[in-house]
């Protein structure tokens, strides 16, 4: 066969094999990336082919926390304006992921019927994809300090998100408060730049990651000289409600999202829809874009609100030491019950090193009720270190929720809590009680 | 916390380039021995030498942690100008804690993968090698002088202990100092050297104490222990020892 007809079956073939993949690998139960690696492997060309036909292309966000939730933001907000939106909402952020889910949602023929994409990228595999997909838009969110184990260091961070601005063809969103991250627009010299950006009264409310006890690389670059204007401006935080400054105005919504931190993405969220709805003639509908906002629920696994007893209880996910310092920070302890959970499964991470990169004087004045989970005494070792008051060690999930939900009845309560130790937690909660999802 | 009359005198403890080396919790160690010290009825004072800065004077305890690759870069030179003050407190019996970065250049030499020889300021007898494979996971060590020691290795760096040293302990679990000989950490004079982060002093509360009585003797010729709480630490330890690699 000729080289040229060759390729054209490939073509012709591959995205129904993929398909055919993905239907047994579904039946028996696996992951979803195989069928990804599969399309890939056969005809590398389907992803960009798919995704860059688009009317409004592709838009990535990536940054080191926030990408799920703020990527499910962003979604809900393009679907209120009339968009649909394709986007990896399996979790798997890598690029075969991305080709499991487009074989998901492509017909037989390859063609994917959306207006847009909307992918959370890993950092880790970020580089590759938009080398291959080069995006038209793009939401930078924040660099902070992970692990450490998996990029090695956060100026490589910067570096990843450099690059993912530098393939944006068109829209560039930059997080103005982040020096790592605002400071990308210096190079850029095509691009379109906004900027999503907090009103100085909240700045104190965010930790700054380079007082960070655990500090390798260079220091962070200085905030840029002149503050430039935001498209979008988080202005205050309520209980249950936000206000953002865009065109000129102040605009206050309710929330579903709780903590101050999800809520500033929210802006990032804005900065990006209205950059994708609001180019050339169209504008965006305003009205819809903030009943979007409102009903926007964090993304499974990252953190909720329910409620027990009439109580609220908060389960706020905590998986290294930035997270936890947010997490911290966003949710003030005073008025409520706390309890830490931390398992070291798989999952979690073994290394209990990072709790001893978060400092815990904020819970110095209302003490901790409750610590569980496998690495519990872990956790109690570095409060006793902290010298916050502990109330009671029970490694197992189960009674330590039971007695937690007991002692604090009538009060708001707040867990902290791991990965695996988040899904023990909802488990037993509906075991124990009636729990009412809030958002 | 701090139970003790505060009058049995001031503890200085110096950190090592704690904003270049300080990875995984190497943090952790220097608000141990601040908060012990503390505990013991000391006062504790600590300091930062970070690169560039004057090296303080009249040091008691000196704690340095681990860092990235580019933290190693950066502090080289520097440490290098500080090989005779560093040598000569240790010489002189001052305890050191020294983990995985910072261990490796308390010895001989670091040969990196691709054959770069980073010379270390020779205090310990010890030689490391770079290698591909990356040593992770929980480690039990079996020690003489401080029991069971537990923590976390993460290195690829292979230590080798010359005859000048001998090893803190053989690993019951885990890989230690490289993946030939069994042992882990190094001993000499009054310098404990590891890879295990953890951190490390917070579950092995007896190398923080021997670090203090030795601080406490060398300044004021004599240690009178408090009596800290080690309850949480000795469950910690329990539940520790029995977790996967
Ligand atoms: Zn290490």
């Amino acid at each position: 066969m000729p080289l040229l007809g060759y390729i054209r079956t490939m073509f012709y073939i591959s995205v129904p094999l993929g398909k055919l993949v993905r239907r047994v690998s579904r039946l028996r139960g696996g992951g979803s990336a195989l069928p990804g690696l599969v399309v890939e492997k056969i005809d590398p060309g389907f992803m960009r082919r798919t995704l860059t036909t688009l009317p409004h292309g592709v838009a990535v966000v990536s940054g080191t926390n926030g990408k799920t939730t703020t990527t499910k933001m962003v979604v809900e907000l393009l679907e209120s304006q009339g968009l649909t939106v394709f986007t990896n909402r399996t979790g798997s952020n890598f690029t075969r992921g991305v080709a499991a889910a487009l074989l998901g949602a492509v017909d037989w023929r390859g063609r994917l019927k959306a207006d847009v994409a909307v992918l959370e990228l890993d950092e880790a595999h970020a580089v590759h994809f938009v080398n291959s997909v080069p995006p038209r838009y793009s939401l930078l969110l924040n660099v902070l300090r992970d692990q450490l184990d998996r990029f090695g260091e956060i100026d490589k961070t910067a570096q990843l998100l450099q690059h993912i601005a530098d393939k944006t063809t068109g829209t560039v969103v930059l997080n103005r408060e982040d020096p790592r991250v605002a400071r990308i627009a210096e190079t850029l010299t095509g691009q379109d730049v906004r900027y999503f950006g907090l009103d100085d009264s909240l700045l104190s409310t965010f930790p700054n990651d380079d007082d960070m006890r655990t500090a390798p690389g260079s220091p962070a670059p200085a905030a840029l000289p002149q503050k430039p204007a935001a498209d979008v401006v988080l202005s205050t935080v309520g209980a249950d409600s936000a206000a953002f400054e865009y065109d000129g105005g102040t605009v206050t919504t309710g929330m579903k999202l709780r903590g101050v931190y999800n809520i500033f993405n929210a802006a990032a969220a804005l900065t990006l829809a209205r950059s994708i709805c609001g180019g050339g003639a169209a504008t965006a509908d305003h009205d819809a874009l903030l009943v979007a906002l409102g009903k926007v629920e964090p993304a499974f696994g990252r953190g909720e609100s329910l409620t027990v007893d009439g109580q609220p209880l908060d389960l706020v996910l905590v998986k290294n030491p930035s997270g936890f310092r947010l997490g911290l920070k966003s949710f003030p302890a005073e008025g409520y019950a706390t309890m830490i959970a931390i398992n070291d499964n798989y999952a979690d991470g073994r290394d209990m090193s990072w709790l001893w990169d978060v400092g815990f004087d904020s819970l110095q004045p209302g003490g901790v009720d409750q610590l569980t989970g496998s690495r519990a005494y872990d956790m109690a070792l570095r409060l006793q270190y902290d010298d916050v008051r502990i109330g009671a060690v029970q490694p197992e999930i189960a009674p330590a929720l039971a007695a937690f939900i007991r002692e604090a009845a009538g009060k708001p309560k707040r867990i902290f809590c791991t990965y695996t130790a988040m899904l023990a937690i909802r488990r037993e909660l509906s075991k124990i009680t009636t729990v009412e999802v809030v958002s | 916390m701090s139970t003790g009359h505060q009058d049995k005198g001031t503890l200085r403890v110096l950190q090592l380039y704690p904003r270049d080396m300080n990875i995984y919790g190497d943090w952790g160690n220097a608000l141990v021995l601040q908060q012990r010290i503390g505990w013991h009825g000391y006062t504790p004072e600590l300091l930062e030498y970070n690169v560039g800065d004057e090296f303080p004077a009249n040091v008691d305890i000196i704690v340095g942690g681990g860092g990235q690759d580019s933290g190693q870069l950066v502090i080289q030179d520097d440490l290098q100008a500080r090989a005779v003050e560093l040598t000569d407190l240790a010489e002189d019996g001052a305890p050191m804690l020294v983990i995985c970065g910072l261990y490796q250049l308390f010895g001989k030499s670091f040969k990196t993968r691709t054959g770069t020889v980073i010379p270390g300021i020779g205090i310990l007898d010890v030689e490391t090698l770079g290698t591909d494979e990356r040593l992770i996971g929980n480690v039990k060590v079996a020690t003489t002088e401080f029991g069971e020691v537990l923590g976390y290795e993460n290195h690829s760096g292979q230590t080798t202990l010359g005859n000048g040293v001998r090893p803190l302990g053989t690993a019951a679990k885990g890989t230690g100092n490289n993946s030939a000989d069994g042992h882990e950490g190094a001993r000499y004079r009054n310098i404990v050297a590891s890879y295990l982060h953890g951190s490390l002093l917070p579950k092995n509360p007896a190398i923080a104490d021997f670090l203090i009585r030795t601080a406490a003797e060398r300044k004021f010729g004599s240690f009178e222990p408090g009596t800290p709480d080690d309850s949480y630490a000795v469950l910690a330890r329990e539940h520790a020892a029995r977790r996967p690699r």
